[in-house]
C-alpha cells in the first residue's frame, strides 16, 4: 500500500512539474497559476533555509519551489540532528472545514514524505493539521487564500 | 439540584378535543407566503402568583413574557402571522375561559392561544387553550407544571404543541442548538463551545476558549456532546457530558481524529481519523470502547453521517479526485457515489426523517446549502452566498441551520460568521442570534416529547 501511494505520489510530481512548466510563462505577480511564489509570510529556519511550503487550490502535490524548500530543510535538518520538528499543514478558508482538515493533514504529510526521502527520520517529524483554522493572511483574495494553502516547518525543541 | 436537561413537564390534564373537524390547517410542505393570522392573547396571572414570579424571576408579567416567546417562535417559523396584541379587545382572563370569537374573528386572527400562569407549591403551573376562531371552539387544551426557572421552555412546549395541531407534524422549539462561539482576529480566531436555546436564549458557554474547538455534535438524548479540541496540540475527538462537565478523549488513535457524530442509537461515535496522508472512517462503541476501520481508502473519506435507522452512512470523499458525497452500509461495504452535479460537494447529514441528504457544495466560487434524495437525484439548492457550509436539521426534519461567513477585505475587516437557519422549502432564510460570532451549529432532538 505504501508503495502504492509513493508511486501515486510521484506520478503526481510528476504531472505537476508538467503542468507547471507549461504554465511557467502565466506569471502573475506573486502567483504562478494559483501557487504563493512570494516571500511576504515566509520565515526562515536558518539563512537561506524557508520555514514553509504552498499548495494550488486543493492539491496536495509539490511543486518544484517547494521541493527546492525542502531539500534545504533536509539538508539544514541533517547538520542540526538534535532539532525535531513540526510539520504545520492548512487549507485556505474556501472549503468545508471537515475537508481541509484532512487536507492539511495531507499535505503536511507531503512535506514529511519528501523530508524522509532525503534522509530525514521519520521519528523527528511530527505532523499537525489546522485545516483552515490559522490562515496567517486574513483576507477573501486569491493572493491571502495561496498564502494560507501552506505546511509550515516549526522546530519542535 | 436543578437538572440542566431533565426537566419533567407533567402534563395535568387534557380536555375532551374533536381533532377531526379541526378547520384551520396549515401546509407546511411548500413555502409559505400567507402566513396563518394568530392572536396569542398574553397569559392571565393573578396578582399573588405575579408578584411571586416577579420576586423569582424578575418578570413583571410573566404570563405576558411567555406569550411573547411563543409569539417570536411562531413568527420565525414562517408559517405563522402573530398579530399585534394591541389590538386585541377581550382581556386575557376571560378570554381564557369564554373567547368572543366574533371579537377575534374581526382582527382576522383565525386561531387565538389563551393561558393562565400560577404559583402552586413553589412550582410554576401554566394552562393553556388552542382556539380555533372560524369554527368556533376549543382545538387543544395543556396544562403543565414545572420550576420557575423553565419558564421559557414552557412558551418553547406550548408553541410544539400549536405546531403539531395545527401543521399536522412535531414542532421543534424545545430544541437547544450548540455551536462554537467566535471572538477575536481571524488569524487567531479564540473558539469556544456554546449552547443555547433554539431562540438564541439561555446562552452557556461550555468551554473557556484556550484551546481550538471545533464541529460539537448531540448524541441522540442531548446530554452529550461530541466534538473536535486541540487541547494540548493534540487534535482529537472528544465526548463532553453536558451536565457533568467531564470530558474524555474518544479511543487512543496515533494521530488526528476529526468530524465526529453519534450513531443514532447514541452506543457509538463514527469519525475520521487521519494517518499519513490519509484519512478513513471508523467508529468507537461507547461501551466496549472497540474500534472499527468503516472505509479503507487512499482517498480522504470524511463526514460521515448516519441514516435515522443506522443502517447505512452518507460520507464526504474525494477518491473520484475531488470531494463529492457517498453512501454505503454501515459496515462499509457497497460504496457508491451520489452526487453528480456541477462542483464539489461536502458535509452531506442525513435528515432525521430518512428521505433527504443535506450538504453544501462549491461551484464557481458560490457556496450552496441544498438537499438531494439518498439516492442523489432530485438535487434542490436552498441558498447561495459567498461562504456558507455544515448544515444541521431541526428534529422535524422541516428546517436546516448552518453557518455563513463574510468576505473581509485586505486586512480582514469586514469578516463575521453568523448562524443562518432556512425551511426545506427554500423559504424564510433568517439570521439566529448568537451573543458572539458564531459556527458550527448542531441542532438537538426535542428536549421534552
Amino acid at each position: 500500500m505504501s508503495l502504492n501511494k509513493i508511486f501515486r505520489n510521484t506520478l503526481l510530481i510528476v504531472f505537476a512539474s508538467i503542468l507547471l512548466s507549461a504554465c511557467a510563462t502565466k506569471q502573475s505577480g506573486k502567483m504562478q497559476g494559483d501557487v504563493y511564489t512570494g516571500k511576504d509570510t515566509v520565515e526562515y529556519l536558518a539563512s537561506g533555509v524557508p520555514d514553509r511550503v504552498f499548495f494550488a487550490t486543493n492539491e496536495t502535490v509539490l511543486t518544484t519551489a517547494s521541493r527546492e524548500t525542502l531539500r534545504k530543510q533536509a539538508s539544514w535538518l541533517r547538520k542540526n540532528s538534535k532539532i525535531n520538528v513540526v510539520l504545520e499543514g492548512h487549507a485556505d478558508e474556501r472549503g468545508t472545514r471537515e475537508y481541509n482538515l484532512a487536507l492539511g493533514e495531507r499535505r503536511a504529510n507531503a512535506a514529511k514524505d519528501y523530508l524522509m526521502t532525503y534522509g530525514i527520520s521519520g521519528n523527528r517529524i511530527s505532523v499537525i493539521s489546522y485545516g483552515k483554522e490559522r490562515p496567517v493572511d486574513s483576507g477573501s483574495n486569491p493572493l491571502a487564500w495561496s498564502k494560507n494553502r501552506r505546511s509550515v516547518t516549526v522546530k519542535a525543541n | 439540584m436543578k437538572n440542566f436537561f431533565y426537566i419533567y413537564l407533567t402534563v395535568i390534564f387534557l380536555t375532551f378535543t374533536n381533532k377531526s373537524f379541526a378547520l384551520i390547517e396549515v401546509d407546511i410542505t411548500r413555502g409559505n407566503l400567507n402566513p396563518l393570522p394568530m392572536a396569542v392573547s398574553p397569559l392571565s396571572v393573578e396578582k399573588e402568583s405575579k408578584d411571586k414570579f416577579k420576586d423569582q424571576l424578575n418578570l413583571n408579567d410573566i404570563g405576558l413574557e411567555i406569550s411573547k416567546v411563543i409569539e417570536n417562535n411562531l413568527r420565525q417559523s414562517g408559517l405563522f402571522n402573530p398579530l399585534d396584541q394591541k389590538a386585541f379587545l377581550q382581556k386575557p382572563n376571560i378570554a381564557h375561559v369564554k373567547p368572543r370569537f366574533e371579537d377575534w374573528a374581526l382582527i382576522k386572527a383565525q386561531a387565538l392561544i389563551t393561558g393562565e400562569v400560577k404559583f402552586a407549591n413553589d412550582r410554576l403551573r401554566v394552562e393553556f387553550r388552542l382556539w380555533d376562531i372560524l369554527a368556533g371552539k376549543e382545538i387543544l387544551a395543556l396544562a403543565f407544571t414545572t420550576v420557575p426557572e423553565n419558564w421559557r421552555r414552557v412558551g418553547h412546549i406550548i408553541t410544539d404543541k400549536v405546531y403539531e395541531r395545527l401543521t399536522g407534524e412535531k414542532g421543534y422549539f424545545d430544541t437547544r442548538i450548540i455551536y462554537v462561539a467566535e471572538e477575536g482576529l481571524k488569524t487567531n480566531r479564540i473558539k469556544k463551545l456554546a449552547i443555547m436555546d433554539q431562540d438564541g436564549f439561555n446562552t452557556k458557554y461550555l468551554t473557556l476558549g484556550n484551546e481550538l474547538v471545533l464541529t460539537p455534535r448531540f448524541n441522540p438524548t442531548n446530554q452529550m456532546v461530541t466534538y473536535l479540541s486541540y487541547f494540548k496540540n493534540l487534535p482529537r475527538v472528544y465526548l463532553l457530558d453536558i451536565e457533568t462537565g467531564i470530558q474524555e478523549v474518544v479511543g487512543d488513535f496515533p494521530g488526528m481524529t476529526f468530524a465526529p457524530r453519534f450513531s443514532p442509537d447514541g452506543k457509538k461515535i463514527i469519525m475520521s481519523f487521519a494517518k499519513d496522508g490519509n484519512s478513513d472512517i471508523y467508529t468507537m462503541d461507547l461501551d466496549n470502547r472497540v474500534v472499527e476501520k468503516i472505509t479503507n481508502h487512499p482517498s480522504i473519506d470524511t463526514s460521515p453521517s448516519y441514516s435515522p435507522d443506522g443502517k447505512f452512512i452518507c460520507f464526504n470523499s474525494d477518491r473520484s479526485g475531488y470531494q463529492q458525497i457517498y453512501v454505503m452500509r454501515s459496515d462499509g461495504s457497497k460504496v457508491k457515489r451520489i452526487s453528480f452535479g456541477n462542483g464539489l460537494y461536502g458535509t452531506p447529514v442525513w435528515s432525521p426523517r430518512g428521505d433527504l441528504i443535506a450538504f453544501t457544495k462549491l461551484h464557481k466560487g458560490k457556496f450552496y446549502i441544498g438537499v438531494m434524495r439518498t439516492d442523489g437525484t432530485g438535487e434542490r439548492l436552498l441558498t447561495e452566498n459567498y461562504y456558507q457550509e455544515a448544515p444541521s436539521w431541526s428534529p422535524n426534519g422541516r428546517v436546516l441551520i448552518f453557518y455563513r461567513e463574510t468576505k473581509s477585505d485586505s486586512k480582514g475587516k469586514g469578516f463575521s460568521a453568523k448562524l443562518w437557519s432556512i425551511d426545506l422549502t427554500g423559504y424564510n432564510e433568517k439570521m439566529v442570534n448568537t451573543e458572539t460570532d458564531a459556527s458550527d451549529p448542531s441542532w438537538s432532538s426535542l428536549l421534552s416529547d
